[in-house]
């Protein structure tokens, strides 16, 4: 006789590459996956149970020990905590009788932090069983606890819905899209399928020379050159090859992809297949992360009615000889997974850290085979570049970086959302545009970014001046820089792969340090041991996650110095708030010796 | 299996060594016999401004091994895939920072090597790893003959800058011929790479992530584990958090790989 679990991994091939994908729907079922789920796994994929494992025990929305009959994961980025998060955790601890991090005692409640959920514009927000609730008010709390328990479910506790695309039958979440400016290239207006007509008529070669004339660069902040980027993976022997769609969205405080994938993912797919054909890529895949899994039948319905449109299968778009689908990998909770290799690496099933390049991707990728792995952004630009012209996206932006930004702009604002801007803005018109509110710093790129001041208001937004990915986040003169700060090297530290020794530890001690600062115990030395080893992890790790763990520590110690200088003790350069009792507590009680009070 | 134990036995490694300069002179000699065939293989790159010679693609490592030069490490294991994880091997390649260990080397590398910054770096690391863990040195079986208090030593640590966390750490002891005791496990991941059964399949795994990543082992695997089998888990481990049940101490102090001379001098006087 067959067991669930056995026929879950029949359904996706006995492939261990699909492990992913395995986890994912025996979770569904049980809401676990236990030591028993797990020695089954491992003999029909014929490999060991901690092989199994470490792919299960790397990603956050994954557990080996049974949780709740309702799990609530809370937001914990900074914006969550600007907008009354710690309010709310209380409430929710104390609705539930369990702690975050531990399952109520009747089985019924768990109750987890997690890293943002790309709700930064409705904060605070959780997903709970696969719904996302944002706008969470205490009352809302003590609302939701008390129909849990008598036995509604979440979908039931659905009150409202967002507006757009969000209240469609496919989707019905109360999610906001707040699109509060729309631009001449993304979200300007399209029918679906009409880039096809141009792209029937281009060999591939010519497709990418259109992009590569464009000058796009990659929109997910590290801004390597599209068309480059497809041109290599084309001159890579191996003719089996891969686009992979990066819907991961994990940097904190942006969320313009949950935008694009709610209101036109057509034009994403679209964009997919012109990638697809310019590079010859026998699939697609795109990678969404597990807390857009509400829109999965929205965009399940897209795809198919693109192969019902001929757009997706064979000879697609009447293009003969070209076959091509597309098709959705989910992750399940891992900020590293947006780093590409990282990506690949889940994709294939595996545990999401990070490849040492090279190889790169475009020759050894997906399946070691070559694969172009490019951001939702990016592909949805590529379509409006096909259909009007590398020059005439070139008309926008700046002299070196071409055509328009989503901005997802957060924090202490009035119009918190997604604003599609030419590049070129200074980052004091984006405070005017979205409404600032007496802004005293803004992060920008999220926490891998760049930490900034007064001072550098007047920067541009642009590769030449000032790069970002698009996360804006605002921070208001009443807030404490040093807690912003914490806020995001805890998130490093909670989200590190932990394959390299720098980014694994140093993280924990630069937060230590950080702690003593704001803890009023720190003195000078400190904040020269914050600048000397935070300077290290930029050299010392290998992906971008470890490389900029400490951006925050180091561009707030450029920035904002009289924050730190405050609360350090002036005129000492020894500790002097050091309690010895205090140090020596435990073992003063393991030999009976205790020290004076 | 006989590759661990070559890089284990110092004894060996000086022979290895020996037979390695033994063949470079053979080529020399051949250069003179059969040119193109010998000037095709070497390639020229500098370390620290001294030059020297490799065959191409030949690993960074072990290429600045043949040539004189250490390049510390503790993630690396010849003939096994580098996974570029300590990070101790950084070097700078042509101005910019990458693991030695990753690193193909090519014609005209300029590498960096012994500088004041990479070595401040490699401290940190060192450092780094020992306030992660929970390393009391003069009980621990592999005191001397472990690579991590090894490169401690050689580069003249005294106790580390950053403040020991004493984080918890759960010992398994749970198998026949092993325990794994992950108070001194430093993550390089050699057991999770090298070991594995006839049949391919992986004895220790990584669980979780960040800093609460941890080894695991297979308990079903494990427990099929011969004598050979474990001794060759231990002395995988460049520190000790694999041992062997049954025994200890077996190498008396004094007679310990490193108590005599710091780690790296047998590679720096073979050219001496």
């Amino acid at each position: 006789m067959s067991s669930q679990v056995q026929s879950i991994v029949d359904k996706f091939g006995n492939d261990a590459t699909r492990l992913m994908d395995i986890f994912i729907d025996i979770s569904k079922d049980k809401g676990h996956v236990g030591e028993e789920d797990i020695a089954e796994i491992a003999d029909q994929l014929n490999i060991s149970r901690v092989d199994v494992e470490q792919t299960l025990s790397f990603y956050h929305f994954f557990s080996k020990e049974p949780r709740g009959k309702y799990n609530i994961y809370l937001n914990n980025s900074l914006v969550a905590e600007f907008m009354g998060r710690e309010e709310v955790a209380d409430a929710f601890e104390k609705a539930t009788g369990t702690q975050f991090g531990s399952v109520s005692e009747d089985g019924l409640f768990g109750l987890y932090d997690t890293s943002c959920i790309g709700m930064n514009d409705q904060e605070p927000a959780a997903i709970i069983n696969g719904v996302v609730f944002p706008k969470i008010t205490t009352y809302r709390v003590k609302e939701l606890i008390k129909a849990f328990r008598a036995g509604k479910t979440v979908t039931e506790m659905v009150n409202s819905f967002g507006g757009g695309q969000n209240q469609s039958a496919l989707i019905k979440s109360m999610v906001t899209n707040n699109l509060n400016r729309r631009g001449a290239v993304i979200f300007s207006d399209h029918t679906a399928g009409n880039s096809f007509i141009k792209l029937g008529s281009m060999k591939p070669k010519e497709v990418i020379e259109e992009v590569k004339n464009s000058n796009i660069r990659g929109r997910g902040g590290a801004g390597f050159p599209t068309g480059l980027k497809w041109e290599f993976c084309t001159r890579a022997g191996n003719k089996e090859r891969y686009l992979l769609c990066n819907a991961d969205e994990g940097e904190p405080g942006t969320f313009k992809d949950r935008v694009i994938l709610t209101e036109i993912p057509h034009l994403l797919f679209e964009g997919m297949v012109i990638a697809g054909y310019a590079i010859g890529a026998k699939e697609g895949i795109l990678y969404l992360r597990l807390e857009y899994e509400y829109l999965q039948n929205h965009l399940e319905t897209i795809l198919d009615d693109f192969r019902k449109k001929g757009w997706l299968g064979k000879n697609v778009a009447g293009i003969d000889g070209f076959n091509y689908d597309i098709r959705i990998q989910f992750g399940a909770g891992a900020y590293v997974c947006g780093e590409e290799t990282a990506l690949i690496e889940s994709c294939e099933g595996k545990r999401g850290e990070p490849r040492n390049r090279p190889p790169f991707p475009v020759s050894v990728g997906y399946l070691d085979k070559p694969t172009v792995v490019n951001n939702v952004e990016t592909l949805c630009s590529v379509v409006k570049i096909i259909q009007n012209g590398g020059e005439w996206y070139k008309s926008m932006g700046t002299k070196e970086t071409s055509g328009t930004k989503l901005l997802s702009i957060s924090g202490d604002v009035r119009y918190p959302g997604v604003f599609e801007i030419e590049w070129g803005m200074t980052i004091r018109e984006m405070l005017e545009m979205a409404g600032a509110i007496d802004p005293k710093a803004v992060q920008v790129g999220g926490p891998s970014g760049r930490l900034i001041g007064e001072n550098e208001f007047d920067r541009t937004i642009c590769y030449e001046d000032l790069p970002t990915g698009g996360a804006m986040i605002i921070i208001g003169q009443n807030r404490s820089i040093l807690d912003v700060i914490k806020n995001f090297t805890e998130f490093f530290i909670e989200e590190s792969c932990g394959s390299c020794a720098p980014c694994r530890y140093l993280t924990v001690i630069l937060r230590n340090r950080l702690q003593k600062i704001i803890d009023g115990k720190g003195v000078a030395k400190d904040l020269e041991d914050l600048a000397h080893w935070g300077k290290q992890m930029k050299m010392a790790n290998r992906c971008g996650l470890g490389q900029t763990a400490a951006n925050p520590i180091l561009s707030g110690l450029e920035n904002f110095i009289q924050d730190f200088e405050a609360k350090i003790e002036k005129g000492k350069d020894f500790d002097t708030k050091f309690d010895l009792d205090k140090a020596i507590q435990e073992s003063s009680r393991a030999v009976g010796r205790f020290p004076q009070a | 299996m006989s590759l661990i134990k070559r890089i284990f036995s110092s004894k060996t490694e000086e022979n290895k060594s020996g037979e390695q300069k033994k063949e470079y002179s053979e080529n020399e000699d051949h250069k003179n016999t059969n040119k193109s065939n010998v000037m095709n293989d070497k390639i020229k790159f500098t370390i620290d401004g001294k030059e020297c010679k490799a065959d191409k693609g030949a690993n960074l490592v072990e290429a600045a091994k043949a040539n004189g030069i250490f390049i510390p490490t503790l993630c690396h294991l010849e003939g096994v895939k580098p996974a570029g994880s300590c990070r101790i091997c950084n070097v700078k390649i042509n101005g910019r920072f990458m693991t030695a260990c990753t690193t193909e080397i090519a014609d005209g590398m300029m590498i960096e090597n012994n500088t004041t910054d990479i070595q401040e770096l490699r401290n940190i690391i060192i450092e780094t790893l020992f306030v992660s863990g929970n390393h009391y040195c003069p009980a621990c079986e592999k005191s001397g003959n472990c690579e991590l208090q090894a490169l401690g030593y050689r580069y003249k640590m005294l106790v580390p800058r950053f403040p020991f966390e004493f984080e918890e750490k759960v010992v398994d002891a749970s198998t026949p011929k092993i325990f794994i005791d992950r108070n001194r496990c430093i993550l390089c991941k050699r057991c999770v790479r090298s070991l594995k059964t006839k049949d391919g399949k992986s004895i220790f795994a990584i669980n979780g992530r960040g800093h609460k990543a941890m080894i695991n082992i297979d308990h079903e695997l494990a427990n099929k584990m011969t004598d050979e089998e474990a001794q060759n888990a231990m002395d995988t481990c460049p520190v000790g958090s694999i041992l062997k049940k049954e025994r200890g101490y077996v190498d008396p102090i004094g007679s310990r790989k490193y108590d005599k001379k710091p780690i790296g001098s047998e590679i720096e006087s073979v050219n001496k």
